[in-house]
């Protein structure tokens, strides 16, 4: 048997290979000068990801590695994305004054960067063995992050909570995966695509119990990433329990992964289950119904949180059902508004997640209460607060009505195309009327930094690293919320690069 | 070939089911093992009796043991990190967060 090389093109590679080595460099550097580095490894990643944007501008479209890799317009709008969660991640961990983090500033932004350098190598995979390998290295730095308090309790727990559960749902999607290898005799996602087509003929459309298995499989795997009810466990205490910045990079850039990795098996991959001339909804409405789930379980226990990062959690959970609904309704707009919600919901949950940070790093205290009063001492930081929150909950000039907007609008164009979509109008009709529950608890929140007659102990002044990403938090908030067409421009070219019709 | 994916699903299933019940870590992490192990098993099996003129699926079980050795290494440091808070690997007791 002669093996061919394919044409490998490194080239194409270049971010991704850079930032790893640029991650590699820094511990060696922080090593090399026996960690009296102060804050330089921090400023060094954070150079270390504008270069990689750069490079990444400048590499384009193209293939590489054979088939394997593609930089398509999905993969680079993904990969803008996990830069910036990435960029915001290790700015809001800038100021932070726990020993753990101080002691070991090296490893943690390194693994940050290891993270980030899987989600960028998952979001250009088009064949499931890289999309495997981007997405365990994604996880597998990501446990260590949330253990990184190593002699406190909660930190642990949720590592080894996060640990478990990361490693079932990989143990699952795989399983998955060898059945859609069996069935399909390639692992080309393309290619796949034509294969479960042809295997469906064969069998006259009645897809049988193995896909079914396999779907079931690849939903639970999947669905554990995005925390997607009924595998949304995990994600309150892992986020509680972890340092704030990393909740904040699980809750954007690891849910992006997510989302990539379902809209490449799934949407692009089992495509010819959704072709509405062939199978119309055949697990659309297994998704739409978790998405309903999600919505519901999130905002209504959302609501009788205490806990500020658990509130966010379960906020977050909640979030994933709306990007579903853009997600499961199956057009053009679909997938566009997947992406331009994902991008919203970074500016708005990661700079939430700096205000938070910063805030319990000052005051030791992550409860809602201990905001009471806040407005009056330190007013920048509720208002930029507010304005996160408000975003989060979809207030008209903000970018995260945008988004709901966007996804709801796709939802009902499918709804009014194809008859048998009828089930998205309740899907819509859910979140909307979730939406309001939602609007209560950050409400919440708002109120209890602004009209209260109690005075805050804390002042807090700002830190500069903490200060700039609470800006490019705001002003993507309110640049995206009002000017959105660039970047729903960019976004619409997803689907159409995928092979959707547009009309 | 039914064999081989029969085995396959019995040691998905014992993996499944032994990291529902048990309470050692440790115990969860080696059923965490037998699903992974279950996968491999599929995916060499498919590889030589649908498709014997390839080496993906081989390639693919080569990986699955190497991303499943790191995911062990760190399973098992933070198991040693429970270990020194709780003196003890129980999952029971790990449960401070609760709604």
């Amino acid at each position: 048997m002669d093996l061919q090389l394919p044409e490998l093109n490194l080239l194409k590679m270049l971010p991704e290979i850079f930032l790893f080595l640029w991650a590699l460099a820094i511990i060696t550097f922080d090593l090399g000068t026996r960690r009296k580095t102060g804050a330089t490894v921090g400023y060094l990643s954070l150079l270390g990801l504008l270069i990689t944007g750069l490079i990444l501008v400048f590499t384009g479209y193209g293939r590489g590695f054979g088939n394997m890799f593609y930089n398509d317009p999905l993969a680079l709008f993904f990969k803008m994305i996990f830069l910036g969660a990435s960029f915001m991640a290790i700015g809001s961990s800038f100021g932070l004054t726990n020993q753990k983090i101080v002691n070991h500033r090296g490893e943690y932004f390194a693994l940050i960067l290891f993270s980030t350098v899987g989600m960028m190598f998952l979001s250009s995979s088009n064949e499931l063995l890289s999309l495997y390998i981007g997405l365990e290295l994604t996880t597998i730095p990501l446990f260590v992050l949330a253990a990184f308090f190593k002699d406190n309790k909660l930190s642990v727990e949720a590592g080894i909570k996060y640990l478990v559960v990361g490693a079932f749902s990989s143990a699952l999607l795989l399983y998955g995966l060898s059945f859609l290898y069996g069935m399909t005799g390639t692992t080309d996602i393309l290619l796949m695509k034509v294969n479960l087509a042809v295997t469906q003929l064969k069998f006259e459309g009645n897809i049988g119990l193995v896909l079914i298995i396999t779907i079931i499989l690849l939903l639970a795997g999947i669905g554990f990433k995005l925390s997607l009810p009924p595998f949304h466990q995990w994600a309150p205490d892992v986020y509680e329990g972890s340092p704030t910045p990393i909740a904040a990079f699980l809750s954007v850039g690891s849910k992006a992964a997510g989302l990539v990795a379902f809209a490449k098996i799934m949407v692009n991959g089992l495509y010819a289950f959704y072709d509405p001339v062939m199978r119309p909804n055949d697990w659309g409405v297994l998704v739409g119904v978790l998405a309903a789930a999600a919505m519901i379980l999130g905002n209504v226990v959302a609501i009788r949180q205490n806990n500020i990062k658990r509130m966010l959690a379960y906020s977050s959970i909640a979030q994933v059902g709306y990007i579903m609904i853009g997600m499961v309704s199956f057009n053009e707009l679909g997938l566009a508004s997947v992406a331009f919600y994902i991008f919203a919901y970074m500016f708005a949950n990661m700079g939430a997640f700096a205000v938070v940070a910063f805030f319990e790093d000052k005051t030791g205290s992550c409860q809602i209460e201990s905001y009471t009063g806040l407005a009056k001492s330190s007013p920048v930081l509720s208002i930029a607060m507010t304005v996160f929150l408000l975003s989060l909950a979809g207030i008209p000039p903000l970018a995260g009505f945008l988004a709901k907007f966007y996804v709801f609008a796709a939802a009902i164009k499918m709804a009014q195309a194809e008859g048998s979509y009828n089930w998205l109008y309740w899907l819509v009709g859910i979140g909307l009327l979730t939406s309001v529950f939602a609007l209560y608890y950050y409400a919440n929140v708002i109120k209890t930094m602004f009209f209260s007659d109690a005075d805050s102990p804390y002042k807090l002044s700002f830190t500069l690293p903490v200060f700039t990403v609470i800006m490019i938090g705001l002003v993507g908030v309110f640049l995206f919320g009002l000017y959105p067409e660039p970047i729903m421009k960019f976004a619409s070219e997803i689907p159409t690069s995928l092979g959707f019709i547009v009309d | 070939m039914l064999y081989y994916l029969g085995l396959a699903a019995v040691l998905f299933s014992i993996g499944l089911f032994g990291v529902i019940t048990r309470r050692n870590v440790i115990g969860i992490l080696m059923s965490l093992e037998l699903m992974f192990n279950a996968a491999n098993i599929n995916f060499v099996t498919f590889n030589k009796f649908i498709l014997n003129d390839g080496l993906t699926g081989q390639l693919f079980a080569i990986f699955i043991v190497v991303v499943a050795a790191a995911e062990a290494t760190v399973g098992l440091a933070i198991v040693l990190l429970l270990y020194r808070n709780w003196r003890g690997i129980n999952t029971d007791n790990v449960s401070i967060m609760k709604w």
